[in-house]
């Protein structure tokens, strides 16, 4: 246990973190309940929804519900994609085949080249080859160089922490190679995939460096968020962040409060 | 009687290692309690592993009731394996986990829930159906790792040191529980332990291993009373094993005294550490030689004649309880 100071010192930091952390989210919350008249900046001029009303109306630049769209659908496709091969080889790591090594290392390179490298490297792929780039093809390749090796490294962890006892006793017991992923492998690690799916998730909806130069002539939120920025003037865009922040909270809560669930009704 | 579980020449290589278990061949009789006991590392484990079939064979033959399972699968062998984890599923129930063998079998599932209630009251578990592992006692999650091996109907019951996670209290009442199982099942029993006491308490035929092979399979009075090797003799303990004039001996410590009876085999030296065990005392005496013995003397015995750490004594024995042992092993 520390001592007095130490600990009224260590408070103080971890208030100064959290001021850090959700001052430029609550400052946004708060201005985007703007009165009609208000600015870009404080003081608040009244409050009103007015600017909540104003995002789902045709904007002079910008098209939030189409730009909106795409991300949510493309969250979605990177979500499954990776929860499915991550899994897949996660399961497959767990036993030592013929290249698994350069493959791992392959794997976390991704992690360590800089994002904008990778964007550019599938936009001039894409050039080269004389394809089309669009949000569900470029950009989806470029976000799953991102999400996918989060995965893989979540399922490194569960499985190095996986009784393989659980296996042998299902195998024991008449289950075949199937049944016992099914049955066995696959409900004892429900958390941890529910939790690669959240990762996945957020990963993909607020992703901007890897889509940037991938996402073709359909921009991705993030993207039509940083376009306005330079261009919109009214709070209009403050609005957009609140609603784009509490519907990654929605999320998170969701998946939480289904966890709980889940958990509730197996009795734990 | 035929044996129930044969091993003929069955080896263990790990990579290029010394071999695990080194062409080791065994019979054990059908119905019979038999535990496999050993020092870490002696190869009892992949022994089991192997006759469960959750190991390949290296070398040589495994046959169950006079069938050879070798190559076959664990289910298609006739034997279930309770874990020394218990490997219970921590998202099914107790009811559920028992039935989990059924269920992939493809019985129904008013059926195998019946099936797996009844065996939860073999147990005496019938009120804890619905509960989760992680909610049970560990004495009653090994009830239920019993019950779910046992519905299968298995000819043997494979048990990888079943009682080394109980507490000492528990581990001597599932002791009975486990021999009364095996009474009423009627089928065979192999048990890993490291626990001499347990293995004494059990077998109606223990297999004593060392560095993969066996040392000695014999019923556990026989290994007690003669003990076939040093290794044997120290291992199963209570015995005092001595290079004397005439060779190397196991002298049980229950049958040395601290005074040589006439015409006797005798061990002088100094007292080196006396030990009050309640019913008993324990002795140690130091010979000038630097060999130890030790004698576990009934309290009423030491108490009349009473010795200290550091004074003379001369340990002696019946030369008919000095058990002759092989030299070199």
């Amino acid at each position: 246990m520390p001592g007095r100071a130490a600990r009224l010192l260590l408070g103080t930091l971890f208030v100064l973190f959290l001021l850090f952390l959700y001052g430029p989210t609550l400052t946004i919350t708060i201005l985007s309940f703007q009165g009609p008249d208000g600015g870009l900046t404080f003081p608040m001029n009244g409050v009103s929804l007015h600017w909540f009303g104003r995002l789902f109306q045709t904007q002079a630049v910008g098209d939030l519900g189409a730009s909106m769209t795409r991300t949510l659908l493309l969250a979605a496709m990177v979500t499954a994609s990776t929860v499915v091969i991550s899994l897949a080889a996660g399961m497959a790591f767990r036993r030592r085949f013929p290249g698994s090594g350069a493959l791992f290392y392959l794997t976390l390179a991704s992690l360590i080249v800089p994002s904008i490298l990778v964007s550019l490297g599938v936009g001039l792929l894409f050039n080269r080859m004389e394809w089309e780039p669009a949000w569900y093809s470029s950009a989806f390749g470029a976000q799953l160089t991102w999400t996918l090796p989060f995965g893989l490294l979540i399922m490194f962890a569960v499985f190095n922490r996986f009784d393989r006892a659980w296996e042998e006793a299902a195998r024991d017991m008449g289950a075949t190679p199937w049944q016992s992923f099914w049955h066995v492998v696959l409900p004892i690690i429900a958390p941890s995939v529910v939790g690669i799916a959240l990762f996945g998730f957020t990963l993909s909806f607020d992703e901007f460096a890897r889509t940037l130069l991938t996402a073709g002539s359909g921009n991705t939120l993030p993207l039509e968020i940083l376009g306005m920025t330079t261009t919109v003037t009214t709070p209009v865009l403050y609005a957009l962040g609140t609603v784009s922040t509490a519907l990654s909270f929605l999320v998170i809560g969701g998946a939480i409060l289904g966890m709980r669930l889940l958990r509730r009704r197996r009795g734990v | 009687m035929r044996p129930d579980v044969e091993l003929i020449g069955v080896t263990k290589r790990y990579g290029h290692g010394p071999a695990a278990v080194d062409g080791i061949s065994l019979a054990i009789p059908a119905g019979s309690y038999c535990c496999l006991l050993g020092p870490s590392g002696c190869g009892k484990t992949s022994t089991l592993r192997m006759i469960a079939g959750h190991e390949t064979v290296s070398e040589g033959d495994i046959l169950l009731s006079g069938r050879n399972v070798t190559l076959l699968p664990p289910a298609a062998r006739g034997t279930a394996m309770m874990f020394q984890s218990y490997a219970l599923f921590p998202h099914l129930t107790a009811l559920e986990n028992i039935a989990f063998g059924l269920r992939m079998r493809g019985v129904g599932k008013a059926e195998r829930l019946a099936r797996a209630a009844e065996f939860l009251r073999l147990v005496q578990l019938g009120a804890m159906a619905d509960r989760l592992p992680a909610q049970l006692s560990g004495g009653q999650q090994q009830r239920v790792a019993l019950a779910r091996a046992l519905i299968t109907r298995p000819k043997v019951l494979l048990l990888d040191e079943p009682l080394s996670a109980l507490d000492p209290f528990l581990r001597t009442q599932m002791r009975e529980e486990l021999k009364r199982l095996q009474r009423e099942l009627g089928i065979t029993f192999i048990h890993v332990t490291h626990g001499q006491e347990e293995a004494m308490a059990l077998s109606d035929m223990a297999v004593v291993m060392d560095q993969g092979r066996i040392a000695q399979a014999a019923p556990p009075r026989e290994i007690f009373e003669k003990p076939a090797s040093a290794f044997v003799a120290r291992f199963i303990g209570g015995h005092n094993v001595l290079e004397l004039p005439g060779g190397r001996f196991a002298v049980r410590t229950d049958r040395t005294r601290l005074a040589p009876p006439p015409g006797g085999a005798s061990l002088a030296g100094q007292v080196a550490a006396v030990e009050y065990q309640g019913a008993a005392v324990r002795v140690v005496v130091r010979a000038p030689d630097g060999q130890t013995a030790e004698a576990l003397l009934p309290d009423g015995l030491f108490h009349a004649a009473p010795v200290a750490p550091g004074e003379a004594a001369t340990l002696g024995w019946d030369a008919q309880d000095a058990h002759p042992l092989s030299p070199n092993a």
